[in-house]
C-alpha cells in the first residue's frame, strides 16, 4: 500500500470543508442579489461607517498584540528558565483557563468592571477612585488581552526553549555581556515564536464581535461585529462576504510573514 | 488495511454522531418551535409534550431582525414562529407563511379577544396567518431614588444630567422609533430629512448612552447598574417585583403597541403538529401559566377572566387602556428600501 | 531580589489570568439570582443544576463533540503527516498551506464560509453540521502538533525495522506510533480544548434544539446568566485541576515518554 493515498481522507476533508467554504465567501462577495460579478461589497469597505470599524478594530487589535507581547515576552522567559520538568505543566496552566467558557470568562471581566462591580466596590472601600472602562476600548483591549494571551505565551516560550544553551554560552564566552547576548542570539532566535503569537493574537482579536459586544456594551462597532450583523440580522449575505474578503487580505499578509520567518514550514504555534 | 481501519473509525465516529442526532422524537412526532428568549413557561412545554405525545424542539431568537435570515435561508425548517407585527408582514410579502387553518385552532378563535385580530389587520389583512400570543408597548423604565424629576416624555433620555446611565434598546426600529416620536414623526417614516434627524439625534444621544442592551436592561435596572432604560411593558411587572424602586411609563409623545403572533413557516416539516401547538397555546389555563411567568400582556381574554388577583387583572402596565394614550402605532413592514435606509442610518449611528 | 521580581511578575499574571475565574467561582456560591448583589452563601445552585435538564443536555452535548471531534480529527491528521513525510517537497507545501487557512483565517469567516456551504448542500442544520466544523478546525491543531515529531523522527530506524522483517503496520506501531505519540496526545488535547471552548463557529453552525454550553451561555447572557451555569463551569474546572494535578504528580510515564 503506498504511503500518498493515506492523505487521501485529509485531502478530500480540507477541499470539501475548507477550500470549497472560502470559494462560496469569494462567490457572494463577487456578485450581487441577481448573481452579476460586481466589486462593490469590496469598495464598500470605503465608506465611512465600515472603514471606522476596520480601523477600530486594526487600532484596538494592534494594542492588544502589543501589550500581550510586553507581557508575554518576560514571562515566557521566565518560565523557560525554569525547571524543565514543569514543561507540560506550564502549558497546561496556560489552557487550563479555555476550560471555563469563553463567554464566562469574559463576562466576569463584565462583573468585575461594572460601575458597581468587584474591582469598583474594592477600589471604594479603600476610597481610591473607582475605575470607569466599562463599555469603553479600554474594556475591549483588556478583553482581547485577556482571552488571547497565552496565545502568545506559548509559542515564544517553545521558541525560547528550542534555543541551544551552548549557543548562549558560547555568546558569553566570546565576550558578550548579557544585553548583547539577548539583542544578538536570544531575540533573534525567538522570532518565528514571536510571529506566530502576533498571528494568534492579532487575528481573533481583529475580528471578534463577541468581546466587543460583551465588554463595549454595543457601544462600539467593530468590523467584525459589522460582518456577524450583515449576516445574522440585516441578512446582505453578498456585503458580509464581501468584507470578510477584505479580512483576508489580513491573513494573506501574515501568511507571507510567516513563511519568511519560518522557512521550515514547521509552524511553532503548538 | 490501515485505510480499512480508518474508514471503518470514521464510520463508527459518523454512526455515533447519527444515534446521538437521530430524531429522538416523541410517539407523535416533534414540533420546531423558534420563539423569543425565555417567552414561555417551561413546564407549558412538558405539559404539551406529555399529553399530546410531540416531542417540542425549541429554539430561542433574540430579535426578529436575527430570526428573519434563519427562517429564509430554510437551512433550519421550523414549524411555529413568533415575530412581530411587522415582521409578519415581510414574511407574508415574501412568501414565507403558511395560511392557518383555524377550524384546527378552536381555541384560537374562541379565546383570543376580537380587538387584537382587528389590530392584527394593519400587518395580516385577512387575519389568515397570525394567532395573537402576547402584545405591549415600549416604554421607559426609571429609578425612582435615582430620577428626581417627572418622567413623561422620550426627552429625558437625552437629558445631560444622566450621562452613562441611560440603557438604549439595541435594535434598529425600537431605537428609530425613539426618536422619531420625540420628534413628533412617525415611527414609520421612510421620509429622509426626517430619518436623517433622529439619525443625527441618536449619534447626539450616544455619549449619553451606557450600552445599548436587548434583554440585559431587565438585569441591569434590577441590578440598580442604570437610571433608565428603553424596556418592553412585559417587563415591567417583572423588574418592579426584583425591584420596587423601578416605575414604567408611556411617554406622552406615543410609543410603539406591537403584538407578537404565532405563525407557521411555508417550508414547516409538522404542519399539524404546529396546528395542534398552537391550538394548546390557546387554551386560557395555559396562557395564564405563560402569563403569570413571563409578564407579558396576553390577548387571550380566556385567560385574563383567570386571573385571581384584581390588582394584575386590571393593571394599568399589564392590560393598559390604550385609548388614554395619544400617538400610539404599530410597526409597519417598510419594504427593501425602506429597511434598507434604516439599516444604514443605524449603522452609522452605531459606528460613529 | 531578581528571583522576588520574577516571582512578582508571574504572580500578578497569574492573578490577571485566574481573577475572573475566581469570579465565576464565588458567584456560583451566591445566594442571590443577579451578579449584582451578593445575597449570601448557598448550594443551592450546585442542587438544581443538576435538575436542569437543559444545562445537562447542553454539556452532554458539548463533551460529545467535542470527544468525537477530536478523535476524528486526531486520526486524519496524524495519517495526513504520516503521508505528508513522502511527498514531494512541494505538494506538503500546498496542503501544510491549505491548513493553515482554518488556523489564521478569523473564526467569523471560517463559521461563515461553513454556513455557507451547508445551506448549498441543503443539510438541515443540527448535531452533525456543528460536528463537521469542529472537526474542520481541529485537524490543523493535530497536523501542527504531530508535525514537529515526524520531522525529528529517523527514517532509517523505520527500515530498520522493516529490514528485520517487521511489516508496514508493525513498523508503525511499535516503532513509528511511540515517537510521535507526544505530539499525538497534545494535539489531541489542544483540539478538545479548543472544540470545548468554541463559539463562533458553533454560532453559526448551530441549528434549532441543540445548544453547546457556548451556544446556551451566549442565549443566557443576554437574559442574565442562571447561577446554575457558573455552579456547572466550576465543577468542570475544578474537575480538570484536580486531574491535571494528579497526573503531574506521577510524572514517571511522561519523563519516559519524552526521553525518547
Amino acid at each position: 500500500m503506498n504511503k500518498k493515498t493515506l492523505a487521501f481522507p485529509y485531502v478530500f476533508w480540507s477541499v470539501a470543508f475548507i477550500v470549497i467554504p472560502l470559494g462560496m465567501i469569494f462567490y457572494y462577495g463577487l456578485t450581487d442579489k441577481t448573481g452579476a460579478f460586481t466589486l462593490e461589497n469590496i469598495a464598500t469597505i470605503a465608506t465611512a461607517e465600515h472603514s471606522k470599524a476596520l480601523l477600530l478594530a486594526a487600532w484596538l487589535s494592534l494594542v492588544s498584540t502589543a501589550v500581550c507581547f510586553l507581557l508575554a515576552y518576560p514571562l515566557a522567559m521566565i518560565l523557560a528558565n525554569m525547571n524543565v520538568n514543569q514543561h507540560s505543566f506550564i502549558v497546561l496552566i496556560f489552557i487550563l483557563p479555555m476550560w471555563m467558557n469563553f463567554l464566562l470568562r469574559t463576562l466576569a471581566w463584565q462583573t468585575l468592571l461594572e460601575k458597581t462591580g468587584v474591582l469598583n466596590s474594592i477600589l471604594a472601600f479603600f476610597h481610591l477612585p473607582i475605575l470607569e472602562i466599562i463599555n469603553t476600548p479600554a474594556a475591549i483591549i483588556l478583553g482581547m488581552v485577556y482571552n488571547f494571551l497565552p496565545f502568545m505565551v506559548l509559542p515564544v516560550y517553545n521558541a525560547l526553549t528550542k534555543i541551544d544553551k551552548n549557543v548562549i554560552n558560547a555568546a558569553r564566552d566570546l565576550g558578550a555581556n548579557s544585553m548583547q547576548t539577548f539583542f544578538r542570539i536570544i531575540f533573534p532566535l525567538s522570532i518565528p515564536g514571536i510571529i506566530s503569537g502576533i498571528t494568534m493574537v492579532f487575528i481573533p482579536a481583529l475580528t471578534t464581535f463577541v468581546i466587543s459586544t460583551l465588554l463595549g456594551g454595543s457601544k462600539i462597532l467593530l468590523i467584525g461585529n459589522v460582518i456577524e450583523q450583515e449576516f445574522t440580522q440585516t441578512g446582505n449575505w453578498h456585503l458580509g462576504s464581501g468584507l470578510s474578503i477584505v479580512l483576508m487580505v489580513f491573513i494573506l499578509i501574515n501568511m507571507a510573514a510567516e513563511a519568511f520567518f519560518d522557512k521550515n514550514g514547521e509552524g511553532t504555534a503548538l | 488495511m490501515k485505510k480499512k481501519l480508518i474508514t471503518l473509525l470514521i464510520l463508527a465516529a459518523c454512526l455515533i454522531s447519527l444515534t446521538a442526532c437521530g430524531s429522538q422524537g416523541g410517539e407523535n412526532g416533534e414540533v420546531i418551535v423558534y420563539n423569543w428568549g425565555e417567552y414561555i413557561d417551561p413546564e407549558v412545554l412538558t405539559s404539551f409534550e406529555e399529553e399530546t405525545g410531540i416531542k417540542v424542539v425549541y429554539d430561542e431568537f433574540e430579535t426578529n431582525e436575527i430570526m428573519y435570515p434563519k427562517v429564509e435561508a430554510g437551512a433550519s425548517a421550523y414549524d411555529v414562529v413568533c415575530p412581530s407585527d411587522y415582521m409578519i408582514k415581510k414574511m407574508i410579502d415574501n412568501d414565507l407563511l403558511a395560511k392557518i387553518d383555524f377550524e384546527k385552532t378552536p381555541n384560537a378563535k374562541e379565546y383570543i379577544g376580537q380587538q387584537y385580530y382587528e389590530q392584527s389587520r394593519e400587518f395580516d389583512p385577512s387575519n389568515e396567518y397570525a394567532v395573537p400570543y402576547c402584545w405591549g408597548t415600549v416604554g421607559i423604565l426609571y429609578n425612582r431614588t435615582m430620577v428626581d424629576e417627572t418622567v413623561d416624555s422620550w426627552d429625558i433620555l437625552w437629558n445631560e444630567k444622566y450621562a452613562d446611565n441611560i440603557l438604549m434598546q439595541d435594535s434598529v426600529r425600537d431605537a428609530f422609533m425613539v426618536a422619531l416620536k420625540r420628534n413628533g414623526a412617525s415611527m414609520n417614516t421612510v421620509d429622509e430629512a426626517q430619518l436623517q434627524e433622529a439619525r443625527n439625534d441618536l449619534i447626539a444621544q450616544k455619549p449619553l448612552v451606557q450600552a445599548y442592551v436587548i434583554d440585559q436592561v431587565r438585569d441591569k435596572m434590577i441590578g440598580n447598574e442604570a437610571a433608565i432604560g428603553v424596556i418592553y411593558s412585559g417587563e415591567a411587572i417583572y423588574t418592579q417585583r426584583e425591584n420596587p424602586d423601578l416605575e414604567y411609563v408611556i411617554p406622552k409623545e406615543g410609543t410603539n403597541v406591537w403584538i407578537d403572533s404565532w405563525v407557521i413557516p411555508k417550508n414547516a416539516p409538522n404542519m399539524e403538529n404546529a396546528l395542534k401547538f398552537i391550538d394548546y397555546m390557546c387554551r386560557p389555563e395555559i396562557a395564564l401559566k405563560n402569563f403569570e411567568y413571563i409578564t407579558y400582556s396576553t390577548p387571550n381574554d380566556g385567560a385574563r377572566d383567570l386571573i385571581e388577583d384584581d390588582d394584575i387583572k386590571n393593571s394599568p402596565v399589564a392590560f393598559p387602556d390604550l385609548s388614554q394614550y395619544n400617538g400610539l402605532e404599530t410597526y409597519s413592514y417598510l419594504g427593501e428600501e425602506g429597511d434598507a435606509l434604516y439599516n444604514e442610518l443605524w449603522k452609522e449611528v452605531k459606528s460613529e | 531580589m531578581k528571583n522576588t521580581l520574577r516571582k512578582l511578575y508571574i504572580g500578578l499574571i497569574f492573578l490577571f489570568l485566574y481573577a475572573p475565574i475566581v469570579t465565576l467561582m464565588v458567584l456560583s456560591f451566591n445566594a442571590s439570582k443577579t451578579r449584582a448583589k451578593w445575597g449570601g452563601f448557598t448550594m443551592k445552585w450546585y442542587l438544581s443544576m443538576f435538575r436542569n435538564e437543559a444545562i445537562l443536555q447542553a454539556l452532554s452535548n458539548t463533551l460529545i463533540i467535542a470527544l468525537l471531534s477530536s478523535l476524528t480529527a486526531t486520526v486524519i491528521g496524524t495519517v495526513a503527516c504520516i503521508s505528508m513525510q513522502s511527498m514531494k517537497r512541494r505538494n506538503r507545501a500546498v496542503i501544510m498551506g491549505v491548513t493553515n487557512i482554518p488556523m489564521l483565517n478569523a473564526d467569523i469567516v471560517t463559521g461563515i464560509s461553513l454556513m455557507l456551504l451547508f445551506i448549498t448542500l441543503g443539510l438541515r442544520f443540527g448535531f452533525m453540521t456543528i460536528l463537521l466544523s469542529h472537526i474542520t478546525f481541529n485537524i490543523p491543531y493535530v497536523i501542527l502538533s504531530v508535525m514537529p515529531r515526524m520531522k525529528q523522527l529517523n527514517p532509517s530506524i523505520y527500515e530498520a525495522a522493516l529490514d528485520l522483517g517487521a511489516s508496514h503496520i508493525q513498523a508503525f506501531f511499535k516503532v513509528v506510533f511511540p515517537d510521535i505519540l507526544p505530539g499525538v496526545l497534545s494535539g489531541f488535547l489542544m483540539a478538545f480544548t479548543m472544540s470545548l471552548d468554541d463559539f463562533i463557529i458553533t454560532h453559526f453552525t448551530k441549528g434549532p434544539g441543540i445548544d453547546t454550553l457556548s451556544t446556551k451561555i451566549y442565549t443566557e447572557v443576554k437574559k442574565g446568566i442562571k447561577p446554575e451555569m457558573y455552579a456547572l463551569s466550576t465543577l468542570i474546572f475544578v474537575t480538570v485541576l484536580v486531574l491535571l494535578l494528579l497526573v503531574n504528580k506521577t510524572p514517571s510515564g511522561k519523563k519516559k515518554l519524552r526521553k525518547r
